[in-house]
């Protein structure tokens, strides 16, 4: 089970108190597929963000599998997302000199994975998304949705318990966005929980349960709850 | 994290811009280039002085006519001969602690023998001369007290001159010529090579001190004086007590009054040694001030690129945090980074300055020597460096947001 309970997450833009969450609780079982969606500002960035360990929440709770992740260090929230988490971007965020191999191997790397083991993995992870082949290719070498692949095969690398999708198919045209997601349902379905931030209605139609954020709060919840 | 593949990190990192990561480098590499240059060099020349010096003889005080002062005019020291052979027998009796007293005068001389000729130097000594010069006879003997005294015309001649006036022959017995007067070889010296002010030290021919001053130097050395008295201390515990000694006597033989100047002044080679040791301090202060700047130069020149790096891959920054990098792994990266590439410019530095100092020594005839911290010092040193003008953008790239950094174009 992942739980947050009243997040909420406010800036300070120079008189001005912006909030960018203002009350969220959410909570979803392990191998849920959400899709968060809603217009830019809404807060939704700023949910994955804090669900991805990337940011911390003002004040409210966080819970992922019983540990509360809301008061972790620096140091204790890279570990979490090291081993938890799996992050997809819009903009792949592939190391242009690393080879896919290698960028898959960079989770492993923080993981302290020692070289051998951590090929071998990255090979098989390349091959789940079907880019065995390609391994020694550098990024500049592939096309968006191969590159994609690539970056989901590194968020797949450390066995993570939360996949998390920014914009994924964002920066792809559509017959290869839907090999994308695709992808994402069949991760689905051998039991990965997948949230997907996204304001295509079409990527969203297909997720179990849409989560709809209007000014930093939830305004619609459809779909399944378990 | 293991460091091995943070290491691995960096050299990919380096590796991905080789002409900016060399020009980064070049700085140190001149810094350190230059700094061993110039420490060879220099270390070469103070062993050469120090060899010429130690060449002179052990424990030895050497006193000579001071410059003489008439009106405002200084003039060249030795100018107005003031000390005596009689100084000197004064010395050897009533300064305790001497091992040798060697009255000295000298010139330069034709010399010509069996149709062969050749111009050398003419000293003459007491027999005492070889003890307090550290010579000894190779063949034939050196001339006595007595024949000294009697004003034998007799020899002692050095390799060099032996060679040039009899080649392969035994000289000693010959007749040779010095200037008009002819002179019997009864020995010749034990080479002692070139001195460290490059001079022959076996081209010399050594006669009786009556002898050679009257025949040989005569018109320029008067009566009793003489140019040098060499003084060689029992050991190095006697020398100042020595010298103290010798200087007080000479001063009350000389007549010279409280306050007023010494008509000679007197030297030992510790107080010689000691000032050009002070000379060499200096010229390591100096060093190590130009090392200093030119490190520093180098320093800021990695700073500017690696502060440039982490602008360039803040994206890269965000990806390695978001994918479980700590802070302190994006720090050792970056700093390791900045450490290879000073490294490097050391590594490659000191190569260059040993070539250098090689070739200045092959070229122009210099003595070099390359002091044995050289590697470890400059390699310290541009490591050093690197880590000091590397920790300012490592810090910054460790204390990026994630977030921020992921959204960087």
């Amino acid at each position: 089970m992942i739980e947050v309970r009243d997040l909420k997450k406010t800036y300070q833009m120079g008189d001005e108190t912006v909030a960018a969450l203002a009350g969220v609780s959410l909570s979803f079982p392990r191998g849920s597929y959400l899709a968060i969606t809603g217009p830019s500002g809404s807060g939704k960035s700023t949910l994955m963000n804090i669900l991805g360990g990337l940011d911390r929440p003002t004040s409210g709770q966080y819970l992922f599998e019983d540990e509360d992740v809301s008061h972790l260090d620096d140091d204790g929230l890279a570990h979490f997302r090291n081993q938890r988490i799996g992050f997809v971007f819009q903009s792949f965020q592939l190391l242009p000199r690393y080879s896919a191999l290698q960028n898959v191997e960079l989770p492993m790397v923080y993981a302290g994975i020692e070289v051998k083991e951590r090929r071998e993995r990255a090979a098989e992870m390349l091959a789940k998304v079907g880019l065995a082949d390609r391994r020694h290719h550098r990024p500049t070498q592939m096309s968006g949705g191969q590159q994609q692949r690539v970056a989901i095969a590194r968020s797949l690398a450390n066995h993570p318990d939360l996949l998390l999708a920014d914009e994924p198919t964002g920066a792809l045209d559509s017959s290869t966005g839907k090999d994308v997601m695709a992808l994402f349902e069949q991760l689905n379905s051998d039991g990965l929980t997948v949230i997907l931030v996204t304001h295509d209605a079409n990527v969203a139609a297909r997720a179990r349960r849409r989560v709809g954020f209007r000014d930093g709060l939830i305004v619609s919840d459809e779909g399944a709850k378990s | 994290m293991k460091s091995k593949d943070l290491i691995r990190f960096a050299a990919s990192a380096i590796a991905a811009h080789p002409m900016r990561s060399a020009l980064t480098s070049l700085g140190v590499v001149i810094g350190v280039a230059a700094v061993v240059m110039m420490t060879s060099i220099g270390l070469g020349a103070q062993q050469r002085v120090m060899s010429a010096i130690s060449g002179l003889g052990s424990n030895l005080i050497i006193v000579s006519p001071a410059a003489s002062r008439s009106g405002f005019a200084a003039q060249a020291a030795g100018s107005d001969i003031s000390i005596t052979g009689a100084d000197a027998e004064a010395i050897a009796k009533q300064v305790e602690g001497v091992a040798a007293v060697a009255p000295t005068v000298r010139g330069q001389a034709q010399l010509a023998s069996e149709g062969t000729n050749w111009n050398s130097r003419i000293e003459g000594v007491t027999p005492d001369y070889l003890v307090a010069r550290d010579l000894t006879i190779g063949q034939g003997r050196m001339f006595d007290e007595r024949e000294a005294r009697q004003g034998r015309t007799v020899a002692v001649i050095g390799t060099t001159v032996a060679r040039e006036l009899f080649g392969d022959a035994d000289p000693v017995g010959k007749r040779i010529r010095v200037g008009s007067s002819p002179f019997q070889v009864v020995g010749v010296l034990t080479s002692k090579g070139q001195s460290g002010f490059g001079q022959d030290q076996d081209d010399i021919v050594l006669g009786p001190l009556p002898a050679v001053r009257s025949r040989v130097v005569g018109r320029r050395v008067k009566g009793d004086t003489v140019q040098t008295i060499y003084i060689k201390a029992a050991s190095e515990d006697d020398l100042s007590r020595v010298q103290e000694d010798a200087t007080t006597l000479l001063r009350e033989r000389h007549r010279i009054r409280e306050g007023e100047d010494d008509d000679f002044q007197a030297q030992n080679m510790a107080s010689i040694l000691q000032a050009s040791q002070a000379a060499t301090a200096t010229f390591t202060i100096l060093l190590a001030a130009v090392a200093a700047v030119s490190l520093v130069v180098g320093g800021v020149g990695i700073m500017n690129i690696m502060l440039v790096a982490v602008t360039e891959r803040t994206r890269e920054i965000g990806l390695r945090m978001a994918v479980g990098a700590k802070r302190s792994d994006i720090l050792i990266q970056f700093a390791l980074e900045s450490v290879a590439l000073s490294l490097a410019g050391g590594i490659l530095g000191l190569l260059i300055g040993i070539g250098g100092a090689l070739l200045i020594a092959q070229l122009g005839s210099w003595p070099m020597a390359i002091p044995s911290w050289a590697a470890p010092l400059s390699l310290g040193f541009s490591m050093a460096v690197g880590l000091v003008f590397g920790a300012y953008p490592s810090w910054q790239a460790s204390r990026l947001d994630p977030i921020e950094a992921l959204r960087r174009e």
